[in-house]
């Protein structure tokens, strides 16, 4: 009989505590974990290191984050769809480290696949490449970056059974089937529930063995 | 067709790169516009970095459509029939593996050697790159839609960019209001000219050399 994990917001995020690195999935406002960003703030939890791929946008999602001024670094590839993110940034309010979109799905993939990082054309011969190993391989150069990780994913689902195997929906599976593989706590929240056994295990996108809870919407 | 000019006129000739059943990625603004001008027979797949092929734009006025796909600018759109969806990590892995035939972009500054500029002008915008590194760098043709100068007048086709690069030696294709400009190994060559624009309009506007070859095609 598999375990449960559905357990109360609460409960879910005694593990998350300030100064946390947290893995935070959407775009813009699509498929970004709502309700356990909540519980953070609720949590009262500060000083978390996000990495995202955007802000949401302005009193939304990451955005309350960015909003109460509870993030000291974010890295990210745009915020342009938050206007308080920008004019945080500008005021040197809130530091970022940007990063390609493409690049930062394949830091992460990184960070949860074991591999020592990643080689990729993104960047070679702009600002991004500033500092990194340029690598060669067979006459073609390629810039090394690095696997990232962190302390805590958070996960948008549509579906997840009680053991926490995961549905993504359309577009807003986006960030959360890699972020879900990097993180020491994964936590998932569901807009549905369902029992074991009822999701097709071909089409299971995150397993729940990967998962540690799962909170419902 | 002569009535064509401007923006417009900029969409109408980019469509005009795309082969039937090319898998294709548009930026948010002018370049969705290519769509409104894709010439008979020519149907093409829109990829949206987030996560899917086959976005079909924006729902009508009371059409319901799924609030969970969106556009790259995270706008609703409506997915049409054989579309799919999938996950950012696999979105980037089909851009940088070449099996998107073309990417098309603004610039804020493009330049003789395909250089391009458009993410970033130090002091004045920070919003990142977002995909659109990623996408110049992996796309098998990289389409740069631009105005040739900017709002003050000022050259936008330069002889090497000032602003910080997207990405390096990556741009194929310029289409502008004024003309096409092709990145060969001989230098940017003028091969096409809107109605009524000389090459003299061209050369004083732009502020990269350019290569005039003997005959130049007409962009409509």
């Amino acid at each position: 009989m598999a375990k449960s994990k559905v357990i109360s917001l609460e409960k879910a995020m005694e593990k998350v505590q300030s100064g946390m690195t947290v893995l935070i999935p959407g775009f813009v406002n699509v498929g970004v974990p709502e309700k356990l960003i909540q519980g953070m703030v609720n949590k009262d939890i500060r000083s978390l290191k996000v990495i995202s791929n955007n802000t949401s946008v302005k009193g939304r999602g990451i955005g309350l984050l960015v909003h109460d001024g509870r993030i000291e670094h974010i890295t990210c590839s745009h915020i342009g769809s938050n206007t308080e993110t920008v004019e945080k940034v500008v005021a040197g309010e809130l530091n970022v480290t940007f990063v390609p979109q493409g690049t930062l799905c394949e830091r992460v993939r990184a960070g949860g696949a074991g591999i020592g990082g990643v080689l990729t054309p993104t960047g070679l011969g702009t600002p991004i490449a500033e500092g990194k190993q340029v690598v060669n391989v067979d006459g073609v150069d390629y810039l090394l970056e690095k696997p990232l990780r962190a302390d805590v994913a958070l996960i948008h689902a549509w579906k997840a059974d009680k053991m926490g195997n995961v549905v993504y929906h359309r577009t807003a599976r986006n960030f959360n089937q890699i972020w879900a593989t990097a993180a020491d706590w994964v936590i998932v929240e569901a807009e549905q529930i369902v029992e074991v056994g009822e999701l097709d295990p071909d089409l299971i996108m995150t397993p729940g063995a990967l998962v540690d809870a799962v909170v419902e919407i | 067709m002569a009535e064509i000019t401007g923006r417009d006129l900029i969409a109408y000739r980019t469509a005009r790169f795309f082969e039937d059943g090319d898998l294709v990625n548009l930026g948010i603004g002018m370049p969705t516009k290519c769509l409104d001008y894709l010439p008979e027979g020519i149907d093409v797949w829109v990829d949206t970095e987030n996560g899917a092929i086959g976005l079909a734009g924006p729902p009508a006025e009371g059409e319901w459509t799924d609030p969970d796909v969106v556009d790259a600018g995270g706008s609703v759109s409506k997915l049409r029939v054989g579309g799919c969806c999938f996950d950012s990590f696999t979105s980037f892995g089909y851009i940088r593996g070449g099996h998107v035939a073309a990417t098309v972009l603004g610039a804020y500054e493009v330049d003789q050697e395909g250089n391009l500029a458009n993410w970033m002008i130090p002091g004045k915008t920070a919003a990142g790159m977002g995909g659109a590194m990623d996408l110049v760098a992996g796309a098998k043709k990289v389409l740069i839609m631009t105005e040739h100068c900017d709002k003050k007048g000022n050259p936008k086709i330069l002889k090497k960019c000032t602003l910080p690069l997207t990405a390096a030696s990556e741009v194929d294709y310029i289409i502008s209001e004024l003309c096409v400009l092709h990145r060969t190994e001989a230098g940017l060559v003028l091969e096409e000219l809107a109605p009524g624009v000389s090459v003299e309009d061209v050369v004083s506007k732009t502020g990269a050399d350019l290569v005039i070859p003997e005959k130049i095609g007409a962009m409509i």
